[in-house]
């Protein structure tokens, strides 16, 4: 990754676009941009060609911090004993089970 | 919009060195996860050859788009049409954002933008052979985008359910763009063998003639003699051979052809009952290989521009890479 040509390169950012208005703004791909207003500008080129949004983020990818893959189990598997956590988890009687 | 003979280049053989019983236990548990269907994302765990082996072809199939656009810019000028200009403007710009989305999937994987340009640039790595005929006449417009663009679709829609998902996903984003710029041409073609003049259907026919067997060798070498496929279907990179990609873009095409009224430049083209397919004559992979090894009729053309195009456009990069770094700091300073 760290080849001298690296230092030149525009950063690196992460593009989220709103496809249409009442729905989240969705992550949708990356770029490369000098600065935020480029990465706003390129990312309408890029990404919504096709009237594909009404409105996009960007932000650049260093920005962005992630849980770890490797911890996947041990951060997301306990939730999946709690399905009292679920309204199917409760049998009530039909009358009232629309509630 | 155009993959081609992935498996074509450079290779790099599986690792010999002895593997570590961790290393052992990891490589299983990837392959049971490929096995069970799942898909891998970036910051997953893989092992060394599937990510080279993903560089090495998401970074081809970007360079090809990006390669891509220059035979058709050849023509942008020159359209007929202002209808037919903006049409070709907007497909060639297409091609500019599947390269983007395409460099943008191989970067994941850990190899910077500058370095696959870097390949690109010296020859290290291959682009699709297609785009090293000329484009000689109008005709060759809408032949590219019923049969070249026709043979990468049938070659990308199985790379939707490629097993790396960066590419998987930009994948559904070409190949969703894409059905317009096959249609397009066939169109286009249509236009010219229903009204067009005699000298018009001939231009047609001969652009179909210099451009059936390249379009063919999109598909890469013969599955005998493409070692890799095995393993790239293993991993669920690739997901139909060579050979069957091109049997289904033969008989697609044949149809289409009477359509249009024009004839395949194969007499041994003729549809095999017993099989259910069409027999096909033999393909020349001597000129393939040729092409692939960068003594096309267009090769050093194509190359030439696009180091040309790096290399003058190298003072606006550094300027605005100034100009941001200028502005953040009177930001700070503010």
């Amino acid at each position: 990754m760290s080849t001298s040509t690296t230092q030149n390169e525009w950063p690196l950012w992460e593009v989220f676009v709103r496809s249409k208005a009442g729905l989240d703004h969705k992550h949708c791909g990356s770029l490369h941009a000098a600065d935020a207003k480029m990465a706003l500008q390129m990312a309408r080129d890029v990404y919504t060609r096709r009237q594909e949004g009404t409105s996009i983020w960007v932000v650049q990818s260093s920005q962005i911090v992630a849980s770890d893959p490797g911890e996947k189990g041990m951060y997301f598997d306990p939730m999946e004993d709690k399905v009292y956590r679920h309204p199917t988890f409760y049998e009530l009687p039909e009358s009232v089970n629309h509630m | 919009m155009y993959t081609q003979a992935m498996s074509v280049g450079p290779q790099d053989a599986p690792s010999s060195k002895i593997k570590s019983a961790e290393e052992m236990q990891r490589e299983a548990a990837f392959e049971a996860r490929i096995d069970a269907g799942d898909f891998i994302e970036a910051k997953d765990w893989m092992p060394e050859h599937y990510r080279k082996t993903l560089v090495r072809q998401i970074s081809q199939h970007a360079h090809s788009e990006i390669v891509g656009m220059l035979p058709e810019g050849n023509w942008i000028t020159r359209a007929p049409t202002l209808k037919r200009k903006a049409i070709l403007l907007a497909k060639v710009q297409d091609e500019a954002g599947h390269g983007l989305y395409l460099y943008s999937a191989a970067e994941t994987l850990g190899t910077s933008r500058d370095q696959m340009l870097d390949a690109l640039h010296s020859g290290k790595a291959k682009y699709s052979s297609i785009f090293n005929y000329p484009t000689l006449t109008w005709a060759d417009i809408g032949v590219i985008g019923w049969l070249v663009d026709g043979a990468a679709i049938m070659n990308q829609v199985p790379l939707c359910r490629c097993s790396y998902a960066p590419y998987a996903r930009a994948m559904i984003r070409v190949c969703r763009e894409e059905s317009f710029h096959q249609r397009q041409g066939y169109e286009s073609l249509l236009v010219m063998m229903q009204e067009g003049t005699p000298e018009q259907k001939a231009m047609v026919q001969d652009a179909v003639n210099r451009w059936w067997w390249p379009a063919l060798m999109m598909f890469g070498p013969a599955d005998k003699d493409s070692p890799n496929s095995e393993q790239s279907i293993r991993w669920g990179i690739k997901r139909v051979t060579n050979d069957q990609l091109r049997q289904r873009f033969v008989d697609a095409t044949v149809p289409q052809a009477e359509i249009l009224g024009i004839t395949l430049p194969d007499p041994d083209l003729k549809w095999n009952e017993a099989r259910g397919e069409h027999d096909f004559g033999a393909i020349d992979w001597a000129e393939f290989w040729r092409v692939v090894g960068g003594d096309g009729p267009m090769n050093r053309e194509r190359l030439g521009a696009r180091v040309k195009a790096w290399e003058d456009g190298a003072w606006v990069r550094e300027a605005a890479l100034a100009h941001a770094r200028k502005q953040a700091t009177k930001e700070q300073a503010a």
